[in-house]
């Protein structure tokens, strides 16, 4: 492949498999299973948050009222965690790995713990990175969970499907994330 | 079965992140500072592919309608958005693409993945508060999507025209702007 056409075959993969995923079964989630692991830990120190009501309905209920919320969907995941939407997001790590083995270009050890334009704004301090690579985290799931879905689910999933809620939350993400990239990772000199 | 899938579908998925580029966090940030563009023709070029596809595969009863799952539109879709493009700015990774680079040994997606479990926890314990507030209330009457995905569990803004006659434009717009987008790589 030409050089300058990476970008197509990458895309045509990526748009083959979101495809399929909605074909054979439903559009590709991620953050929802952050909840899923988050309760299923919860849920074994204390065993009173997830409740199974025989025979009524919900089948599932909670004593969180996020896992509760919606029908108690997110408390029958997190009594049976093992289904498609957690096996898919832990399959994504084997799909990472994979990638990585079978490449010809090996990942160097200071891109592992952070980005050449980190360390070129901000020299290569594993803890600053660490540290505010962990709070990132934190803001992102937190924000994914309030516009109930991500990068994956709402932006990519959901305008593929032409759902308004893709874009509204495209437009939320890229109006933080573009002033926020360009002030913070503004490099000293110049 | 459905086990089976979620492992061939979820490793392809994150095969493609990764072959894509998009599980390094030098390429999400340069997307996000305009100055390297590969990683948002790669994103346009997907959905607007996958979105052509689909909508085609629909108008000829190819595709399960019940497939759909068009999410509810409310405040807190904006306002999540913008909480999470602060997140994801700062630290070049979103929920998938974290997962993926996990998976490549980048030890930085670990440290986001245990302060994202963290970030999902305070939510749980705070959503209690927020639930009954205007934050949900639903915009353009919730599940709505532009084009008919004729799914009777959601509406559309045009659902008086054939789905492809909305959904195609859209899909070819993506495209377009996927190949007019500079293709300028000015670090790896």
């Amino acid at each position: 492949m030409k050089e300058n056409l990476i970008w197509l075959q990458g895309g045509f993969f990526l748009g083959v498999v979101f495809l399929a995923a909605v074909w054979i079964i439903k559009p590709v989630g991620v953050s929802t299973e952050f909840v899923i692991v988050n309760g299923v830990v919860w849920n074994i120190f204390s065993p009173e948050l997830i409740t199974q009501n025989e025979g009524n309905e919900p089948a599932f209920s909670s004593t969180n009222a996020y896992l509760n919320s919606s029908g108690g969907k997110l408390a029958a995941s997190v009594a049976n965690p093992i289904n498609y939407g957690i096996v898919f997001v832990l399959s994504m790590i084997l799909g990472g790995f994979l990638s990585g083995l079978f490449s010809k270009k090996k990942l160097p050890d200071t891109d592992k713990i952070s980005p050449t334009v980190w360390r070129e704004r901000f020299g290569e301090n594993t803890k600053k990175r660490f540290l505010l690579v962990f709070l990132s985290g934190f803001l992102v799931l937190f924000g994914a969970r309030l516009a109930d879905g991500c990068t994956s689910g709402h932006m990519m999933s959901g305008m593929m499907q032409t759902s308004l809620s893709g874009y509204l939350f495209a437009a939320g993400a890229f109006a933080t994330a573009i002033p926020v990239a360009t002030l913070f990772f503004k490099s000293k000199k110049r | 079965m459905n086990i089976l899938l979620a492992i061939i579908l979820g490793t392809a998925f994150g095969f493609a992140l990764d072959r894509a580029k998009a599980s390094n966090p030098q390429k999400i940030i340069n997307m996000l500072r305009l100055k390297d563009f590969h990683l948002m023709k790669v994103i346009l070029f997907a959905i607007g592919f996958s979105s052509l596809i689909l909508f085609v595969l629909l108008s000829f009863n190819l595709i399960d309608p019940s497939h759909f799952s068009v999410k509810k539109s409310y405040p807190g879709v904006i306002i999540g958005g913008a909480i999470l493009g602060i997140g994801f700015a700062i630290g070049g990774y979103c929920p998938g693409t974290s997962i993926v680079a996990a998976g490549r040994g980048r030890k930085d997606a670990i440290i986001f993945i245990l302060g994202g479990l963290l970030g999902a926890f305070f939510y749980m314990l705070i959503f209690g508060m927020l639930k009954d507030t205007a934050l949900f209330n639903p915009i353009a009457g919730g599940t709505v999507s532009i084009a008919e995905t004729t799914n009777p569990k959601f509406t559309s803004l045009f659902n008086n025209l054939p789905s492809l006659v909305i959904a195609g434009p859209v899909a070819l717009i993506f495209i377009t702007v996927a190949f007019l987008l500079p293709n300028k790589t000015e670090s790896d």
